[in-house]
């Protein structure tokens, strides 16, 4: 017994590696459907987005690669799904070099299932390098930051952008981050500055760190993870990615949870069993 | 005296050309109609701003005067930054190398310029016990400041022939690939201690644990909140927040670093204060004290 | 002058932004968006020396025939390829560098930050240990919200994710604005220092 417990005691990692990898991937072999319910947070971005009038103008600033594209990828997917329905006419902006290609991505997909046209309905302006100053300067002249979009076609040309010149004409920011530059520069930039709606959607990691923008009431709607998608997809009433996802995640912070427990039972058996014996 | 100087000086070239700037402004041909003209001078909704901006500015002005004047300025303990000092001893012993990672942002971020002032402190140290420093870096345009940082280490710790060149070394642009090359001097090299101190993101606990898998001791500082986490579990000893700040004062004791250091305490003191008094005030409904700190 | 050039930029530009972002004054803007304007170009040939630097170090370090030869070899060989590739046939849908976007660097990318989830349980596991007061705060905190958070905690108690969003908004939210608030004069401190020249470690010691 003694012995056993020495070995979990000091269990080497590569057992616990072992475990991990079957409680992500047997999940989503043989999926459980386990439910769950919408955050505030989460309903505050939806929320946010249905009141813009149809029609109305959206900057979406994608600033992510595909590191966290687990996590964000389908928050953009579901947004734009949303953003189509209402009619709302989208204008996409990257800050993060990585990024153009998944937007891309993403529009293709989307984009053809509400029969979007380029230009029209929507429009990819590519990525700029800048970081903080790319969104500062757009809050002077978005023409004058993005000359051309994704495909070199000068903005002058394209129709969604006849009339925008700066954030005042946008109804509002839709922001999904992976980390620099990200929500937080947007808040501290654009949003302190410029008084406009801003909603938000993170990794799950760097969620908590933008609580107290959504407390403030900076940032109208915040999501957090792949659960964060997972409760706007069902909002928005799609079936993706993040919702497939729910399973492997709850199932691996179970056995993450299991781990600690048994760490500890052993931890402290031990400890027990020493001071025993040494009287 | 000579830091008023610099100041006055500064201060008056930078009136000359917001003043020169503003009347060429002034001049400048009006706006297509439809464009809304604001021709205000100074926007009162952010004077609330300029008045918390002064008075943190002075208040760590009048303490490194304070401090080149001789007056000693008391620092509490932070375990941390002692401890880089049994890391550089412990590797002494060992004969292995000391890792230091200085974060994965570029020069503009505030971090990686306090994570360069220690790592000139740490390499003087480093220089002393003549073990090898090694500096990965992420970004190209970090290196010669990095470099500069350690050899201007050495050269102050009286030995710039120890200064290998080779140790300071770009791995790449990319994130993970960056997490990946430490990872694989950690497990080459065995380095017997680590410092991460600076901008770090999702990278921050593959480098952690892979260090601990290692055996070595480890020192981790950032202002990234959101990995404070991972560097608690995996590391010996952390540096929260500001303590990263602070610590390039703490290690060097120099007095205009002492007094900014010193200033910026002040500083929270009174933000505390507000805090207490604001929050007793709004507790009893009166909204006019919270309304001072809004900004519009 | 060596020094006191850069430091009399720095201290300008920092005093202009400073000013700019307290005068409203359309004309006075309109500088600021010059100087935003050249900034993004000054930034983006950043971009050219950035690649050029990779070159200069790498291609020294291969005339210098050190251990990792192979490696810099491999990396110059790639970065030319796939800046061919994107100039000669473009980085649109359907072309070879959107292929190797797609195919290689995605799933790399991918890859290693899969790793957090083996790392995190590795970690928890060895670091969760309830020694004193202060790490039991920390184990049952963590699992409260690492369970609360997922579907599975709505499942055991159907308030499970409210109660962890109470965690979350309120403890962890004081936690966390108090570091927010120090780190960001620790920055101001540190942005003040170099703004005046009293820190001068970027650009390099007398």
């Amino acid at each position: 017994m003694r012995k056993f417990l020495e070995i979990i005691n000091t269990l080497d990692r590569r057992w616990i590696f072992v475990f991990i990898g079957l409680a992500v991937s047997l999940p989503l072999f043989f999926p459980i459907g386990i439910k769950f319910s919408v955050s505030h947070p989460v309903q505050g971005f939806y929320d946010t987005i249905e009141k813009i009038p149809d029609g109305s103008k959206i900057l979406m600033s994608c600033d992510f690669d595909p590191g966290s594209m687990p996590e964000l990828y389908p928050m953009t997917i579901t947004a734009l799904e949303q953003m189509f329905r209402k009619d709302l006419k989208v204008i996409i902006t990257c800050l993060w070099p990585a990024g153009p290609p998944l937007v891309e991505r993403a529009l293709a997909h989307v984009g053809a299932e509400y029969n979007k046209q380029k230009g029209i309905d929507y429009v990819h302006l590519g990525f700029k390098e800048g970081k903080e100053v790319v969104m500062v300067s757009m809050g002077a002249s978005i023409p004058n930051t993005f000359p051309t979009d994704y495909h070199g076609t000068p903005v002058s040309e394209i129709p969604i952008m006849q009339g925008v010149t700066n954030y005042r004409e946008v109804a509002m920011i839709v922001n999904i981050s992976a980390g620099y530059p990200g929500t937080k520069e947007w808040v501290q930039q654009v949003q302190s500055r410029y008084q406009i709606g801003l909603v938000a959607g993170c990794t799950a990691v760097s969620a908590p760190e933008f609580y107290p923008y959504y407390q403030t009431g900076q940032l109208k709607g915040l999501m957090g993870g792949m659960k964060g998608a997972a409760e706007y997809e069902k909002l928005v009433g799609v079936m993706g990615l993040g919702t497939r996802g729910m399973d492997a995640q709850s199932v691996s912070h179970l056995m993450v949870f299991a781990f600690i427990l048994i760490g500890n039972l052993a931890y402290f058996t031990l400890k027990f069993m020493k001071r025993k014996e040494s009287g | 005296m000579q830091i008023r100087r610099l100041l006055l000086c500064w201060f008056t070239a930078s009136l000359v050309l917001i003043a020169t700037l503003a009347a060429i402004a002034q001049e400048q041909a009006p706006a297509e109609s439809g464009t809304t003209i604001d021709t205000r001078w100074f926007d009162f909704n952010r004077v609330n701003i300029l008045v918390a901006l002064i008075v943190v500015f002075f208040l760590i002005i009048y303490f490194i005067e304070k401090a080149k004047r001789g007056r000693d300025l008391f620092v509490r303990r932070i375990a941390g930054l002692d401890a880089i000092e049994e890391a550089v001893g412990r590797a002494t012993e060992m004969g292995k190398p000391i890792l230091y990672v200085p974060g994965i942002d570029d020069m503009n971020n505030i971090q990686t310029v306090a994570s360069m002032i220690i790592l000139g402190n740490v390499a003087r140290t480093v220089a002393q016990y003549d073990i090898p420093l090694i500096v990965p870096l992420r970004l190209p345009f970090v290196l010669p400041v990095a470099e500069e940082a350690v050899r201007q280490g050495y050269m102050s710790a009286g030995r710039p022939e120890a200064f290998n060149k080779d140790n300071v070394r770009y791995i790449s642009d990319e994130q993970f690939a960056y997490a990946a090359g430490i990872n694989g001097i950690m497990l080459r090299e065995k380095p017997a201690a680590n410092l991460f101190l600076g901008s770090f993101f999702a990278e921050s606990l593959v480098l952690a644990e892979t260090g601990f898998s290692t055996g070595a001791i480890q020192v981790a500082g950032t202002a990234n909140i959101h990995q404070l986490p991972f560097f608690f579990v995996a590391c010996d000893y952390t540096l929260i927040g500001e303590e990263l700040f602070a610590a390039s004062a703490y290690l060097s004791r120099e007095p205009k670093l002492l007094g900014a250091l010193k200033g910026s305490d002040w500083a929270k003191s009174i933000i505390l204060a507000i805090l207490g008094v604001g929050t007793i005030l709004v507790s009893l409904h009166v909204e006019w004290f919270r309304n001072w700190f809004l900004v519009e | 002058m060596r020094k006191e050039i850069p430091l009399l930029i720095t201290f300008l530009a920092g005093a202009f932004f400073i000013a700019d972002y307290f005068i409203p004054h359309t004309g006075f803007s309109s500088w600021a968006e010059t100087l935003n304007g050249w900034t993004i170009i000054v930034i983006a040939f950043a971009y050219v020396l950035g690649v050029a630097n990779v070159a200069r170090v790498n291609l020294d370090y291969i005339q210098r025939k050190g251990k990792d030869t192979p490696y810099k070899i491999i990396l110059l060989v790639c970065l030319l390829f796939m800046m061919m590739v994107g100039i000669i046939w473009g980085i649109g849908e359907h072309t070879v560098f959107d292929w190797f976007f797609i195919n290689i660097y995605s799933p790399m990318q991918a890859m290693m930050f899969a790793l957090l989830a083996f790392y995190i349980a590795s970690a928890a596991f060895r670091a969760f240990r309830i020694r004193s007061v202060q790490a039991s705060l920390l184990a049952i905190t963590a699992v409260l919200v690492m369970i609360g958070r997922v579907p599975i905690g709505e499942a055991i108690w159907k308030d499970f994710s409210n109660f962890s969003e109470w965690i979350m908004n309120v403890p962890q939210l004081a936690g966390k604005r108090a570091i927010l608030i120090g780190a960001a004069l620790g920055a101001i401190s540190t942005g003040l220092k170099v703004l005046v020249g009293l820190e001068r470690t970027h650009l390099g010691q007398d």
